[in-house]
């Protein structure tokens, strides 16, 4: 049984990827390939909805580096919302949170694409 | 009675880390540690298993990593041996995380987080070529005057 699951969906030209498990080393390449997906085609406006996202290690944070840079290249963002305090504190140990947009819920990273960031 | 010295044998892959979490987890709790502190000594031993399977094995699959949790004194210590490439993580320096974010770079996180997250991280080259990393957290406090 897989121990993390994607679920992408599109909503006002936003694109949102709900996260589910356990993302560690193991599962990394699933997120890798949804980002990669999104980019191929030209999707820069990306919500990562934390809500169950019930683990994050360092391979995971390697995920998000590796697309950031390419998707504010083209005017677009990664905006992460719904995070647990658990996870949220994974981000925070490494300072993530001056790279990355973090914000409670998915409608405030929603207004924060329409408002122009 | 809590044993004061548990082992697992795993195989170098990526897909046993969930079970390593399980094992740290229980053994963790067990010895009295809060939520948060079992999810960082999880995080930290996970972390430490994804540099071996990574960079001393190089993703071979077919090689082990054996972890032991061994209690002395107050402290809570995991032992993680294996017999790959040598990799001190000690000697790696901590990252400046604004020049690492300005540079959008990858990687090189895992042992920063082992450092922060846990009370102490060692690093031993074994006579017989393996390798050891020592890592350990102090027991909660209720938990030293029970034993």
């Amino acid at each position: 049984m897989s121990t993390f699951k994607i679920q992408v969906r599109e909503s006002s030209g936003i694109n949102i990827l709900e996260l589910k498990g356990y993302l560690d080393a193991h599962t990394a390449p699933e997120l890798e390939k949804a980002f990669q997906g999104l980019l191929d085609t030209k999707k820069f406006n990306i919500i990562v909805n934390c809500r169950d996202l019930t683990y994050i290690s360092s391979a995971g944070l390697g995920v998000f580096m590796a697309y950031i840079e390419d998707v504010r290249k083209n005017q677009g963002d990664i905006k992460l919302s719904n995070m647990s305090p658990k996870v949220y504190n994974v981000f925070d140990l490494l300072g993530f949170p001056l790279l990355y947009d973090i914000t409670t819920d998915e409608a405030e990273a929603m207004t924060k694409f329409k408002g122009g960031k | 009675m809590k044993a004061d010295t548990v082992h697992l044998r795993i195989h170098s892959q990526t897909e046993k880390l969930n079970l390593v979490r399980e094992f740290i987890g229980e053994a963790a709790r067990e010895h009295g540690f809060d939520e948060e502190a079992v999810g960082k000594i999880m995080l930290a031993v996970d972390e430490a298993c994804t540099n071996i399977i990574k960079h001393a094995y190089g993703y071979a699959p077919d090689r082990t990593i054996d972890l032991e949790i061994q209690i002395a004194g107050d402290r809570f210590d995991i032992v993680i041996t294996h017999s790959g490439k040598s990799f001190d993580p000690t000697a790696v320096r901590k990252p400046d995380m604004q020049e690492y974010f300005k540079k959008y770079q990858r990687g090189g996180l895992g042992i920063h987080l082992m450092r922060t997250l846990m009370d102490g991280v060692e690093y031993e080259a074994l006579p017989d070529s393996r390798n050891l990393v020592r890592m350990y957290k102090y027991l909660p406090h209720e938990d030293r005057k029970q034993r």
